[in-house]
């Protein structure tokens, strides 16, 4: 049953003085109850998913403005959807001002928690796996916040997704930081955003790291003013699972940091080691589109102060052995398809173009070379992302 | 209030199967509307929207209606009724969403199997309220005298009158939202001018429940009756009612950039060529919602065609395939220029 106990002063302004926290433990019934306490739940509220397995077999949902659903710890309250029937992610959120803290999603058949238009979220300790590891089976997302405005993900592990463990799409001002994204297709995706900080996260044993895309025909384009900083982005070198007609199906084994499209990128100090096709990626969207909004280059990418590590010595596409080969075995740490605008680059290291000049041609027409060597260029800073206080406040 | 009136109680009837009409004068209860104004009545004969629950006669001031291309939602039988406050009218807007005052409902009812054999599963109310709609799941008892709330949902193991094994779903409150959602409110979906019968309209008007038959209406095609109906049509009435709820701007799958709306006549927001945004597996390994010419190559028709969790489309209501809107969906993409 649930129980209902008064709780402490609420510290958020806009919540009622006295929230309740509403207790839910595992065992029969576990579903409809912990449902229930989502939907009974009022602003200000907690549902406390005490320690233990709850298995479940749909979808969960929360519609409730600024309620907290906490668990024990992301090894303790352990959300099980290896058995779920119905509905496309684990659990969706749709309200503002929502804390997701300290408990996991195991095995959902969809997407791990999607929160669509859920405006101040925070995301913070959770654990959404695929404890079957790397195959295309697996929900395409592990924590995936649409269409919102003020976003922080931080302290989570994502393991096992089909698409992005960590998918940020057509959202504003974001901070993802410290988190632990292993064995996904793309462990980050920033896509079709603005404002966004990537930083301090550990990116290991995905098919690339940290991807920021923006791609045409969405309700929102233009993505850009994205720092990537201070990531370790090692060993991305996993086969590519993603199921195909996916836009990172095309995304190569060994891929470290990629921009496809967008404006304003800074990469920034990260620790780049062991990814085998190319550190750094920046690409233009190749495929047909039908959009007047849409800018398909990569334009104004400054890359500044990284660590690059070995790699690009086994790259995941055609051609891409040969290319190596002719340049002694691996390829150099940054690559381009020769269609950025207005590259900043600090970092003297050796950046192979594939000399294309027109957006859509076909890699067949590639005319790999070195850039030539430039002077380092002017640097920009971009706006910090500012979060509400409210919302750091909300983990203190 | 209460209106005395002469009403044909014809349980024996249906449970005997017999036909034995009794004519009874009684007292007929007014519709609570206080229970439609707030709260969560936990049952749902505390509406009084029905004079009884098995046999669903409907109050003297609610209203039967049916929808010219109706959801699927595994083939149950969907018995659907309006009520209006009294004295208070509907009033139409072209061919869209019928505007209801604040103070009615709207009632759907899901049920297996004819006659005596008809089994009621689950009643859904919208409720129109100052602050806005509320949706609310009921679910019937064993004896089907009353419905019970179920805010949770629930999922009914059950066998089909064609002898399928189903895994029934009642949504929970919040998954009815999912559905009926435009811009984070709660809105009807299936009462709009062009999905209903004009002689339903002007039976409305005459009965001064509807201000005037709105132009556009009944402009979808009657599913029923669908033979010698235009495949396009077809197809795009089946979109609109079973996909268009969410895949619209605003609407529960607005990121997605796919719009299957009755009105919307963009190639691409429609799916045609279009790429998948965050389909996962469920793309199908095919590159696009709609390859002119070729169904098997459209993920449109492959998550049409799975019941898996994450795969299948709709997300929400149903657990079986529906043969018929995947035989016109494929009929139209079939007949679509490939070039």
């Amino acid at each position: 049953m649930i129980r209902m106990t008064v709780a402490a002063l609420a510290f958020c302004s806009a919540a009622p003085i006295l929230a309740e926290t509403h207790t839910v433990s595992a065992g029969e019934g576990a579903q409809e109850r912990l449902q229930e306490a989502l939907i009974l739940a009022e602003p200000g509220d907690e549902v406390v998913l005490e320690a233990g397995r709850y298995t479940l077999t749909d979808g969960l949902s929360l519609d409730v403005d600024g309620v907290t659903l906490r668990g024990a710890g992301m090894d303790a309250s352990i959300l099980d959807f290896t058995d779920q029937a119905g509905s496309g992610e684990g659990l969706l959120v749709t309200s503002d001002n929502v804390t997701l803290r300290d408990f996991a999603v195991e095995n959902a058949k969809g997407d791990g928690i999607k929160s669509k238009g859920a405006d101040q979220i925070v995301y913070h300790a959770l654990r959404v796996e695929w404890t079957n590891g790397p195959d295309a089976s697996n929900g395409a997302y592990g924590i995936y916040p649409v269409e919102a405005s003020n976003i922080l993900v931080q302290d989570s592990y994502v393991r096992g997704a089909s698409d992005a463990g960590i998918y940020v799409g057509q959202s504003e001002n974001i901070v993802v930081r410290r988190n632990r994204v292993v064995e996904n297709v793309a462990g980050i995706e920033i896509e079709n955003s603005n404002h966004a900080e990537v930083t301090e996260n550990l990116a290991t044993k995905n098919t690339g790291g940290i991807l920021v895309f923006d791609l045409p025909g969405l309700p929102k384009v233009g993505g850009g003013d994205v720092l990537v900083a201070r990531n370790a982005v090692i060993d991305n070198n996993t086969d590519n699972f993603a199921p195909e007609g996916n836009i990172v199906a095309s995304v190569p084994a060994g891929t470290g940091v990629m921009v496809m499209a967008n404006t304003r990128v800074q990469v920034l100090e990260n620790a780049l080691v062991n990814n085998s096709t190319s550190h750094v990626m920046l690409i233009a969207y190749s495929q047909p589109y039908d959009d007047d909004r849409y800018q398909p280059r990569p334009v104004q990418v400054e890359l500044r102060d990284n660590i690059y590590g070995s790699g690009g010595n086994a790259p995941d596409f055609a051609g891409g052995d040969m290319i190596a080969a002719a340049m002694g075995g691996s390829l150099p740490p940054v690559l381009t398809d020769g269609l950025h605008q207005n590259l900043g680059r600090n970092d003297q290291v050796p950046i192979l173009t594939l000399g294309l000049t027109k957006v859509g041609q076909p890699f067949a027409e590639a005319q790999p070379s070195l850039l030539r060597p430039a002077p380092i260029t002017s640097t920009w800073t971009n706006d910090p992302v500012v979060l509400p206080e409210e919302m750091e406040a909300r983990l203190k | 209030m209460k209106k005395s009136l002469l009403i044909f109680v014809a349980a024996a009837a249906a449970l005997a199967g017999s036909i034995t009409v009794n004519a009874t004068v009684i007292d007929e209860p007014a519709v609570n509307d206080a229970a439609i104004l707030e709260g969560m009545p936990r049952t749902l004969s505390e509406f009084r929207f029905f004079t009884d629950g098995m046999i669903h006669h409907p109050n003297y001031q609610v209203t039967g209606y049916e929808l010219n291309t109706p959801l699927y939602s595994d083939g149950a039988d969907k018995l659907r009724f309006v009520y209006l406050p009294e004295g208070t009218v509907l009033m139409g807007e072209g061919g869209g969403l019928l505007k209801f005052p604040v103070g009615s409902a709207i009632i759907k009812t899901f049920a297996f199997g004819e006659g005596e054999d008809r089994r009621l599963i689950e009643t859904r109310v919208l409720l129109h309220r100052t602050t806005g709609w509320v949706a609310l799941p009921y679910r019937w008892n064993e004896d089907q005298t009353d419905a019970k709330l179920a805010l949770a949902g629930a999922r009914i193991p059950m066998t089909r009158p064609d002898g399928e094994e189903i895994s029934y779903r009642i949504p929970n409150k919040n998954q009815c939202k999912t559905c009926h959602s435009k811009d984070g409110e709660v809105i009807p979906i299936g009462p709009k001018a062009r999905n209903l019968p004009s002689e339903w309209l002007a039976q409305m008007v005459d009965t001064g429940h509807l201000s005037a038959v709105p132009s556009g209406s009944d402009v979808l095609p009657h599913w029923t009756d669908r033979e010698g109906a235009e495949t396009a049509d077809l197809a795009r009435a089946y979109l609109d009612v079973n996909c268009a709820h969410c895949h619209q701007p605003g609407g529960g799958a607005s990121n997605s950039g796919l719009d299957l709306r009755w009105e919307q006549y963009d190639q691409t927001k429609l799916g045609i060529r279009k790429p998948p945004v965050a389909a996962g597996r469920g793309a199908g390994g095919h590159a696009v919602s709609i390859a002119p010419g070729d169904p098997d190559a459209s993920i449109l028709v492959y998550r049409m065609s799975s019941t898996e969790a994450g795969v299948a489309m709709p997300e929400l209501g149903r657990s079986t395939n529906d043969p018929d809107g995947i035989a016109v969906v494929r009929k139209w993409i079939e007949e679509m220029p490939a070039s």
